[in-house]
């Protein structure tokens, strides 16, 4: 009898020890998956995360979904209640609704705890990315990756004497980088339908896209500079007269006549790969895109290196100068059970080394101590670029209905711009009517 | 005759079985073993289709929200159908939509007819021929729907450079998918590439049913090629054309993959049809409540055409 008892404890001993040790094992090393669009900058993240595996333990598996299907399939997962990702690198506009229905961890006391300011991340990133109720110190992301709208177009073209002189001629100015969008036409008008090096070009590649957010993306830039406000600034959720405005139905107007008279033929659905093929190919002269893409650019060998140039976007009619905000924050998502080495990623990755490197294989940081290095403005030819865009941006509703809001824009704004149904005025007053509907149904009023 | 035991080995004892197992063997009735059969394919019905039915209608009365799981649910009665029911922009979709199934529906119904009865002649090359033709679909949608953007394409694309080389214009200086009035027929034009062959195919059961005696018969009695055709040939293929016209009617309804791939529902809304319409109340803008209402209007639509047509379809086979 005492031979089997001591027989068991030692089989219980052997029991227990293993399964502490399985415990101990898996607090330490974690299987994390992170969410993303599938892109270019999520190929630099998979590079860049080798090292938080090789330093952490951890591992890191992705899940990368093209940007056409990446809200409905997030957004899917996000609202079942789906366990597939730990740590989720969210659109900024998904930040009102992951927060107010508790889908993702408030960070404030982690951030505390661990040191991370906010303040040493670019003001604009912080509050698109992170902030909600917006300007408010409540934090659901870490800047993640600093995205905006701006433009590319090919400088090599633009440099030839025989064009130059003909563009001079024409409209009485120089063929140079646009300072308002009247200029923009002028180039994008000289180069349509134009027979550059035996092929015919055309002059802008512009965000036409229905499906998911691509034209609103795209007429917002031109509409922000115009003068369109998404709301009074003294009462919000007013939108009569400011969504609306003249100025607003200029706006409008102006990305109509754009497409019309400057879009390559068929571009009646074109968001970023779209444009991205538009201009690599050679079709057009100048691109609006993210500037995700100008990393592409720059190293591709048709049109990369000396043969693009970059600019923010041009001033409207009275001199503002606006542009979309893109990018994305990451947020731990709160149905995770890996949230401690999810938190300890998040940790590793605010690290201003981790940032500078991210910015060299080609991710944007948000960082400032990486953005305000006196090398960072020459460290590429669209850096500066892109640290001019990030200092114009303005963003679309982040409220928890941003998704409603956003199809109504689309709705109204492909109705007018590419079918050429109704007026500007029309579609702006269509689209109050549209939000409003929005915002009662949120009891906003 | 051999005896049962003879087989067995010596010394073995025969399989007893107990009254009671012998009992219970004989208390079950055929009708319970046809219930034992079925119950699994029962139960799966219900929990893969009646239930989610069941629920959807009770979620159409209430202002639910898949993506608010704090929100208060509240009890809404008929405000999402009348909501539904008035609501301009989903006429526009059914509009949209019929445009696409009429279209649809008689151009396959033409073509298809046309390409059985030329493949029901015997010819050289008529299998491989039959195959051909039917290899379209076989292809997914999604494929479809994306390749033939690509012919559709003004500067590259096949379609308009045919469509440029017959009429002489510019092919560059149309596009079937941004254009407002090109827009609903390109995607008509892709339907029915994709879906004639299997139109085609059920016409020619149809025509390969009919006893070539008719035939014979109605030869001796000096009938015409044409009066064979419409007095034999269309009468006997009637039902099957209607039952091709059932499944593509209901499987047009419900279009979805091939259209989104296409266009996007664009230029504008032009192509949203009802199916992409509700996808976007329901998974875009996450208006569960509305987008069942939505759900059920266009079930009972469906099922309640369906049943009509389902009725006339029996009259025709019994003629």
């Amino acid at each position: 009898m005492p031979h089997s008892y001591l027989k068991s404890a030692f089989a219980a001993g052997v029991v227990t020890g293993l399964v502490s040790l399985g415990a101990a094992t898996s607090a330490q090393a974690e299987d994390l998956t992170l969410c993303w669009a599938a892109w270019d900058p999520a190929n630099a993240l998979v590079a860049l995360s080798k090292d938080f595996e090789a330093k952490s333990g951890h591992k890191i598996s992705f899940e990368f979904v093209p940007w056409p299907n990446f809200a409905d399939r997030m957004l899917n997962e996000l609202n079942s209640g789906g366990k597939l990702c730990d740590l989720m690198i969210g659109d900024s506009q998904w930040i009102g609704g992951a927060a107010e229905n508790g889908q993702y961890v408030k960070l404030n006391d982690f951030f505390d705890k661990e040191g991370i300011k906010m303040s040493d991340f670019i003001p604009a990133t912080v509050t698109g990315y992170s902030e909600w109720p917006k300007g408010t110190p409540n934090y659901w992301a870490l800047p993640a990756f600093g995205d905006v709208v701006g433009w590319s177009y090919r400088k090599d073209w633009f440099s030839r004497p025989e064009l130059q002189a003909e563009f001079k001629q024409k409209y009485g100015h120089d063929l140079a980088v646009p300072k308002t969008f009247e200029e923009l036409k002028h180039i994008a008008e000289f180069f349509q339908g134009r027979v550059i090096d035996g092929k015919t070009v055309y002059g802008a590649a512009i965000y036409t896209e229905r499906g998911s957010e691509g034209i609103t993306m795209g007429a917002m830039d031109v509409l922000y500079s115009y003068g369109f406000e998404y709301q009074n600034p003294e009462k919000p959720y007013e939108l009569e007269g400011y969504v609306n405005s003249d100025k607003s139905v200029k706006g409008l107007e102006f990305y109509k006549e754009l497409y019309n008279c400057c879009a390559p033929p068929g571009s009646s659905d074109a968001y970023m790969s779209e444009n991205i093929d538009a201009y690599k190919s050679g079709q057009v002269a100048l691109q609006m895109n993210f500037a995700f893409t100008w990393p592409g650019i720059n190293a591709d060998p048709n049109v990369g290196g000396d043969k693009s140039g970059y600019f923010p976007n041009p001033a409207g009619q009275d001199g503002k100068q606006f542009a979309q905000l893109g990018g994305q924050g990451i947020s731990v998502v709160a149905i995770s059970e890996k949230q401690d080495a999810a938190l300890e990623y998040i940790k590793w990755f605010a690290q201003p080394d981790v940032q500078a490197k991210w910015w060299q294989l080609g991710g944007y940081s948000a960082l400032r101590a990486v953005v305000e290095d006196p090398g960072f403005a020459k460290s590429q030819p669209y850096a500066q670029t892109f640290l001019d865009s990030m200092a114009i941006v303005k963003d679309f509703w982040a409220e928890p209905s941003y998704a409603s809001l956003l199809q109504a824009s689309q709705k109204r704004f492909h109705n007018y711009v590419i079918a050429g149904q109704g007026t500007a005025k029309e579609a702006l007053d269509g689209l109050v009517a549209d939000w409003k509907a929005i915002f009662e149904d949120e009891g906003k009023y | 005759m051999l005896d049962s035991s003879a087989g067995r080995a010596v010394g073995e004892t025969p399989p007893v079985v107990s009254k009671s197992v012998s009992k219970r063997r004989q208390g079950v009735s055929d009708r319970a073993i046809a219930w034992l059969f079925v119950a699994p394919s029962i139960f799966l019905l219900l929990a893969v289709n009646i239930f989610p039915l069941i629920w959807t209608v009770r979620l159409s009365f209430t202002n639910f929200r898949v993506n608010r799981p704090n929100a208060e649910v509240q009890f809404v009665g008929l405000k999402n159908y009348i909501s539904v029911l008035t609501d301009g922009d989903i006429w526009q979709t059914m509009q949209a939509t019929a445009h696409f199934l009429i279209w649809t529906i008689v151009l396959q119904v033409l073509i298809g007819f046309a390409l059985a009865y030329l493949i029901n002649k015997k010819f050289r090359g008529n299998d491989l021929w039959t195959t051909i033709i039917v290899l379209p679909m076989m292809l997914s949608p999604a494929v479809v729907g994306n390749f033939w953007t690509f012919l559709y394409q003004p500067q590259i694309g096949l379609f308009n450079y045919a469509v440029g080389y017959l009429t002489g214009t510019d092919p560059s200086a149309f596009s079937m998918i941004g254009d407002v009035s090109l827009a609903p027929w390109a995607i008509v034009i892709v339907d029915t590439w994709m879906w004639t062959p299997f139109v085609m195919l059920i016409c020619l059961a149809g025509l390969r049913s009919i006893p070539s005696s008719i035939y014979e018969a109605a030869e001796c009695d000096r009938a015409s090629k044409w009066r064979q055709f419409w007095t034999i040939t269309i009468p006997m293929v009637l039902p099957f054309l209607m039952l091709a016209v059932l499944f593509r009617g209901i499987e047009n309804f419900k279009m979805f993959d091939l259209v989104v791939q296409l266009t996007g529902g664009g230029p504008g809304s032009i192509t949203e049809l009802t199916s992409i319409n509700l996808k976007r109340e329901a998974f875009e803008k996450w208006r569960t409540g509305y987008a069942s209402a939505y759900a059920v209007i266009l079930f009972v639509t469906v099922f309640g055409l369906a049943s009509i047509y389902v009725k006339a379809l029996n009259k025709v086979k019994q003629r």
